[in-house]
């Protein structure tokens, strides 16, 4: 499979919670394998509604999402794990009352063979899941449950993982350990989409990136350029200097 | 000729105490999205505290305070005021079906002491002889239930007049605004606990002054007059009516009222004898019925100003399918 | 003296902690308070009664017991058909309601549906309290001071085994671990791959099939009455509040507390005021501590 196989597109696609208020209006987004994607733009902007309209859990009015060349819009979101498709969520991304290793089972949910395989495979990814696998979920530190979220999102060895914010509420120490892990993953041959707050720690690790407003990808360009972009520097900073 | 007059007066009066308590019930969930399963236990606060502080002395439980109409008529108003806080402190800073819960709790809490604390309550036995106003000036049934008739309406139009007052007034606005939005009401900072506690006292006050005119009108109360049934028929009256509209709550009290009596006939002149015990069952599945399909078909009801209320700050959903 | 009080108190909590599982379960995951889980006890009770009758009577009795094997049948026939109903309630009622977003209003519709179910037991099966079997149990003792039938001891048997049993259900099956995952975190769950409709079908199934059970233990142990299940509501209301609603282990540990404390207050007041017992220990618990002792988190 060569590198510029596209993974993910996402086709003029219009979505919104309440019909006909749509807070996407016409997005277009691709996605290639290996790539890690960030999508960044002011609050409003739409980018949780995106990853969420991909993910099924918000209704899409228009458009069309393709998840390795098959149509996947508007399906329901448990049936999109099969199709190879993985979600972090933003807030609530674990299962507070189950124990880590529950979690990363409930993650295995659709497989049916080979999870003692893969749990191992992701304890040696996350040594410190290992050592907390029979701890609640609910109990651990913030870092720690982003690992489980993470885990569990990789347990059925997903083609294209989504992060939603994976940053937010983290202290900077944190941020840079969980950056650290998303390119870990990448180099385990996983895709990733992520939506970030944090242009400039995102951008830093993504190959590509979009700014997204008013509901419409505004500006697409190679990860690098984007932080030199004086736009982008003016839409997060103020200045015209660019992030960098 | 006037068997049929007496009958109109006496389901008149008795719709329009059906209305206090829908008009009760609408400010509570109508106009704050506030739960009330417990409105029989509000009711049953109002009639026993009346019938307790008017009646002559009897036999067997407390009583012989013999205290004039008005005043009783305020005690029980006081008394199920005090209820409502007691049961609306703890509950209503929380979940909002915390509150049902608590209410029907409340509810079977006082169907218990009306038929157990027979010292205060007469026990299953009741309290007889509850005192009408100014029955010494009538000479006949039907003269004294007209006169009865346009009491109660007169305060029925007041309870009215004051309720459309106060919910088109800023206070009602802030009421309404908790309803749709919590989190947008507590931003221009006015104290959701507080207006939904306000509500919620003044919505079972008008319940309870119901149950003092029912225990006045009817002159004997007992444990089997407040059973949750009654709940039952004052929510199908709201939601058949249009909850958010007190004109739609007076009207569904008029109409499931009437649709529960000529039940009631209906149930008793097809059923052999031997099922007439279980005609009450027959006419309780009817109004449930009528709930459920207006529940599914109308939501708003026939003058309903909303479609509902969603738990506010309430995010966990089951979408898909 | 106590010591008897206490044994009583097991015996009803046996019945309310099955009973407030399955409450705790469907509030958590399908957020809404069910008032018709009540009517789930008394019909599971009354199907199980009809068993036994079409048995012809519980004929002859298993050792000390007051009922023969039909008994034992029609605990688990009783169980699936109140799992059938709880399915059909779900599917006329509940889910158009779910589907139109009125959420608050589920509360109301399961309180209509809770009297509807209740008089229609009334128009099926009659006003009057029935029994599984004629048999006169006395109670032996047990212990110093503690009396029970053999009736007792065997209901708080079956509640030990059916929770142990729900247990391992949970923690050592897939379904039993999604009904978790479902309970925790619905919208996480979907985007696990779990079917959450699935699942949430399966929870009608413990939930109506334990209701069912509690309703039969506490017939076999009191009597069957069509209000039995609406009388016994706010015990479980109190003892899934208490134990922090969501939570199964907190369900079962608040019956059991709820249970004693219902039956110790009789060393004070009337037996008659036990709901209210349970309903004041409730207002405690939301005003000290409204997440309950195993729960998590109340907005």
């Amino acid at each position: 499979m060569s590198q510029n196989d596209i993974v993910l597109r996402v086709d003029n696609v219009e979505a919104g919670y309440t019909p006909g208020v749509p807070i996407l209006r016409g997005a277009n987004i691709e996605v290639r394998s290996g790539e890690i994607v960030t999508v960044l733009g002011p609050n409003g902007a739409g980018k949780s509604t995106l990853i969420k309209a991909i993910a099924g859990l918000v209704p899409i009015f228009g458009g069309k999402v393709s998840l390795l060349d098959k149509d996947i819009t508007g399906r329901p979101p448990h049936t999109l794990v099969r199709e190879g498709l993985a979600y972090v969520p933003q807030v609530n991304n674990v299962f507070h009352r189950l124990t880590v290793e529950e979690n990363l089972e409930m993650g295995a949910f659709t497989r049916k063979s080979g999870i003692a395989r893969r749990l191992e495979e992701t304890y040696a990814l996350f040594p410190d899941l290992a050592r907390l696998r029979k701890h609640p979920a609910g109990k651990l530190s913030g870092g720690q449950r982003q690992m489980v979220a993470f885990g569990r999102a990789l347990m059925v060895e997903p083609r294209l993982l989504m992060l939603d914010e994976p940053s937010a509420g983290l202290s900077p120490k944190l941020v840079g350990m969980v950056f650290d892990n998303v390119k870990q993953v990448r180099d385990t041959g996983v895709t990733i989409l992520m939506v970030e707050q944090n242009a400039k720690a995102g951008l830093l690790i993504s190959d590509r990136g979009y700014v997204l407003a008013e509901g419409k990808e505004q500006l697409e360009d190679r990860a690098d350029a984007l932080l030199k972009n004086p736009e982008v520097g003016e839409l997060y900073l103020g200045s015209k200097g660019g992030l960098l | 000729m006037t068997g049929i007059v007496s009958y109109l007066v006496f389901f008149s009066i008795l719709a329009s105490i059906y209305s206090l308590m829908s008009l009760g019930l609408n400010l509570q969930w109508g106009y704050t999205g506030l739960f009330n399963i417990g409105v029989v236990g509000f009711f049953a606060v109002g009639a026993y505290t009346f019938a307790i502080l008017a009646s002559p002395p009897a036999a067997g439980h407390i009583g012989g305070f013999n205290w004039p109409f008005l005043a009783a008529l305020i005690a029980a108003m006081i008394a199920t005021g005090i209820v409502a806080l007691i049961v609306g402190i703890p509950t209503l800073r929380l979940r909002e079906d915390y509150l049902a819960i608590a209410t029907i709790g409340i509810g079977a809490t006082i169907q218990l002491i009306a038929n157990n604390m027979n010292w205060l309550t007469g026990g299953p036995n009741g309290i007889y002889n509850i005192p009408q106003p100014l029955s010494a000036y009538f000479s006949s049934n039907l003269g004294y239930n007209v006169f009865f008739l346009v009491m109660i309406v007169v305060i029925l139009l007041l309870a009215y007049w004051s309720l459309e007052r106060i919910v088109h007034s800023p206070w009602g606005r802030v009421l309404m605004a908790i309803r749709e939005d919590e989190t947008a009401a507590s931003s221009v900072g006015k104290s959701g606990f507080s207006y939904r506690l306000q509500s919620f006292v003044i919505g079972s006050i008008l319940m309870g002054l119901a149950g003092a005119l029912y225990a006045s009108f009817i002159k004997y109360i007992s444990p089997t007059l407040f059973m949750p049934v009654l709940t039952f028929q004052v929510w199908a009256m709201l939601i058949v009516g249009g909850s958010g509209n007190n004109r739609g709550a007076i009207l569904g009290s008029v109409l499931v009222w009437a649709l529960w009596t000529m039940s009631g006939s209906v149930v008793q002149a097809i059923l052999p004898s031997t099922l007439q015990v279980k005609g009450g069952a027959f006419q309780i599945i009817l109004i449930g019925l009528v709930l459920m399909l207006v529940l599914l078909f109308r939501p708003r009801g026939i003058m309903g100003s909303r479609k509902a209320v969603v738990f506010a700050g309430e995010s966990k959903t089951v979408s898909g399918e | 003296m106590i010591a008897q009080y206490l044994a009583n108190g097991i015996v009803l909590g046996s019945s309310i902690a099955l009973g407030a599982v399955g409450l705790t379960l469907t509030y958590n995951i399908l957020n809404f308070a069910n008032f018709a889980h009540g009517s789930l006890l008394s019909w599971g009770a009354y199907f199980a009664w009809l068993v036994v009758l079409v048995f012809g009577g519980v004929q002859s009795t298993i050792g000390p017991l007051s009922f023969g094997w039909p008994f034992i049948l029609a605990i688990v026939a009783a169980a699936l058909m109140a799992s059938v109903l709880a399915l059909v309630l779900d599917w006329l009622v509940f889910r158009v309601l779910r589907k139109s977003n009125i959420q608050v209003t589920l509360v109301i519709a399961s309180f209509g549906a809770s009297l509807l179910l209740r008089n229609l037991i009334v128009v099926v099966f009659g006003p009057e309290p029935q029994y599984y079997s004629d048999n006169i149990q006395i109670a032996q003792p047990i212990l110093p001071g503690v009396r029970t039938t053999p009736d007792e001891l065997f209901v708080v048997g079956l509640a030990v085994v059916l929770v142990i049993g729900l247990h391992l259900f949970l923690t050592r099956t897939r379904l039993g671990k999604a009904m978790r995952a479902v309970s925790d975190n619905a919208s996480l769950a979907q985007v696990s791959g779990i079917n959450v409709h699935n699942v949430v079908r399966w929870t009608w199934v413990v939930g109506g099939s334990l209701a069912a059970v509690a309703g039969v233990m506490f017939g076999l142990t009191v009597q069957i009455l069509p209000d039995m299940g609406f009388n016994l509501l706010l015990f479980l209301f109190s003892a899934a509040i208490l134990g922090g609603i969501g939570s199964i282990y907190g369900a079962i540990l608040g019956g059991l507390v709820i249970g004693i404390a219902a039956d110790l207050s009789v060393l004070f007041i009337s037996p008659a005021y036990k709901p209210a017992v349970a309903f004041i220990l409730m207002i405690v618990v939301l005003l000290i501590k409204p997440s309950g002792i195993l729960g998590e988190k109340v907005q």
